[in-house]
């Protein structure tokens, strides 16, 4: 089994959940996170006054997969969330170690 | 009174009624001193002129609170915005206080003022009106009740002090301020309203110089008050290197929006009658808070890139702060100019002024009120001429005798608010400092000093 974490643009959000439920994903957290990478951050003026923001709002999204799954989420992951413009996000793969439906006690492919 | 058109044979139908009206306030100014209680003989209640003022002391006001308390209150951290909402609300009750127990009297009480002469009653009312001696039911100033007339000059007297707030906010102590605004009160703005307002042997009037609805009183003399006062105390902790980013410009939109409707019982209601005067002020206000919206968001939009909301704001308040002294006497045309120069001059004077010489104006205070001020003050001579649309200038005078005029009231505003500000500041001091301590600063005023949160979310 595969954790995929992706961190993406707010406004792709839907895009992302769409395309992950074509794949058949029945399952995935979304968090407001705030971040930067070669973006960088913005600049903001007030009166002539300028501040740099740094870290900018993203959403980041977790989504666990079977192992026959994870190429296909990734790229519909991929494919959804890119609008071709610096600050898309980028797309991570951890191999999982145990999953527990709470509500059962299923466990692993189950659980999924 | 405030109808600053002055002179014998005026021009124009505005003038002849500033004429008129100037020496109708004088005589039931005279008689009221006079004869105590007793109404003046030949003036009688205009219930639409009074209707009119009502409605206007209650729109200048609604600048204050909360208009200028939330201008102010989106512009600071969040951890400061109940420090400013307090100031502003603190200084409505003490300033109405003081108003009327010797505020009213030192600035309106007219007793040994000669048309021509220069002495002390030039400077400063005496005592004949403490505690509103003589504010009775059937006293009349011009056409309205007196008690009417002392109400809405009150609102003035209020939004002054209130305008300084925003020099210092974020770092003055509360009890510091109370003070200061007390002192700054007494000895900076009642004086200055006298030398204007009062009528004929006031300085300013027997100078001839114009100021429909307080560019000197009220603008230039906060302005100036605040450099001075951002100076004195110092830079907030951090800046200009921390982000002070303003925490809620809704607020300040709203403010602002609130200020400049209520500009029109401050503008148009200083005309003190329902007539084409206060129609034609509040027409010019109008177009000079519009033309200088515009004016500021086209600067920093080719400065900047992007046209800014706290900049479509700023704009409006820096045109309508340069159309007052002129409310009175410009045309149509020429609140255009005005308003789009104070919104070009007054952006660049926010914007890179203070950064340049590096003074904390936190809300640019000097940079709105008091740049906008000394445009319109001087502006004023400009477009009061008949030549330029406006009311006419006195007979015989030249536009460049009456911007001389003007300058020489802006410099004697400028010296007098700065030294009384140096002098008050000194003073309030005394009482455990101006400024909060750096660890309260830190935390934020709203909850070292009031003991509260702005948001609890």
């Amino acid at each position: 089994m595969k954790m995929v974490t992706a961190i993406i643009k707010p406004f792709k959000l839907d895009d992302v959940r769409e395309a992950l439920s074509e794949v058949g994903v029945t399952g995935i957290t979304a968090t407001e996170v705030k971040g930067f990478g070669r973006q960088k951050g913005h600049t903001e003026l007030y009166r002539g006054a300028e501040y740099v923001v740094d870290f900018l709002p993203k959403i980041k999204l977790e989504v666990a997969v079977t192992n026959d799954q994870v190429d296909r989420v990734v790229e519909a992951i991929a494919n959804a969330a890119n609008s071709g413009k610096i600050g898309d996000g980028k797309i991570f793969v951890y191999d999982l170690e145990r999953v527990m439906r709470i509500r059962t006690g299923e466990l692993d492919g189950d659980a999924l | 009174m405030r109808m600053r058109v002055r002179g014998d044979g005026a021009l124009g139908r505005a003038a002849k009624e500033a004429k008129s009206r100037a020496a109708a306030w004088a005589a039931g100014l005279g008689a009221l001193t006079a004869a105590g209680a007793a109404s003046a003989q030949d003036a009688t209640l205009s219930a639409g002129d009074t209707a009119w003022m009502l409605v206007a002391t209650a729109l200048v006001l609604l600048m204050t609170l909360p208009g200028l308390a939330l201008f102010y209150a989106g512009m600071v951290r969040a951890k400061n915005v109940l420090s400013v909402l307090m100031q502003c609300f603190a200084i409505c009750g003490v300033i109405t206080v003081l108003w009327v127990v010797y505020g009213y009297s030192l600035a309106f009480d007219t007793t040994g003022m000669v048309e021509g002469e220069v002495n002390l009653a030039s400077f400063i009312g005496g005592f004949a009106k403490a505690f509103l001696n003589g504010v009775t039911r059937d006293a009349l100033v011009l056409a309205i009740p007196e008690s009417l007339f002392v109400t809405f000059q009150m609102t003035f007297a209020i939004i002054t002090p209130a305008l300084i707030v925003g020099a210092f906010a974020e770092r003055m102590r509360f009890a510091a301020l109370l003070v200061f605004s007390v002192l700054w009160f007494t000895f900076a703005y009642l004086p200055i309203a006298h030398m204007t307002w009062a009528g004929p042997g006031g300085l300013f009037w027997d100078w001839g110089v114009l100021d429909f609805a307080g560019g000197t009183v009220v603008h230039i003399n906060a302005g100036i008050a605040g450099l001075v006062a951002a100076i004195m105390i110092g830079k907030r902790k951090g800046w200009p290197t921390t982000a002070m980013a303003p925490h809620h410009l809704g607020y300040t939109l709203i403010g602002a929006a609130l200020l400049w409707v209520g500009w029109f019982g401050f503008n148009a209601g200083s005309a003190v009658a329902a007539n084409g005067g206060a129609a034609m002020a509040m027409l010019v206000t109008q177009i000079a808070a519009a033309t200088a919206a515009l004016g500021w968001i086209a600067a920093e939009w080719i400065t900047h890139g992007k046209p800014s909301v706290l900049g479509i704001a700023s704009g409006a308040i820096a045109g309508l702060v340069a159309i007052t002294p002129a409310a009175g006497t410009a045309g149509p045309m020429g609140a255009l100019a005005i308003g789009a120069i104070a919104g070009v001059v007054c952006f660049f004077a926010a914007t890179k002024l203070k950064r340049t010489f590096g003074y904390d104006d936190s809300l640019d205070v000097f940079g709105v009120h008091g740049v906008g001020g000394i445009i319109g003050a001087l502006l004023t001579g400009v477009f009061a001429a008949a030549e330029f649309g406006g009311a006419g200038l006195a007979e015989g005078v030249t536009i460049g005798q009456q911007v001389g005029k003007q300058a020489l009231a802006v410099g004697v505003t400028v010296v007098w608010s700065a030294v009384i500000t140096v002098i008050a500041l000194k003073l309030a001091g005394l009482f455990g400092g101006l400024r909060a301590t750096a660890e309260e600063e830190q935390e934020g005023l709203d909850l070292a000093l009031h003991g509260e949160s702005g948001y609890n979310l």
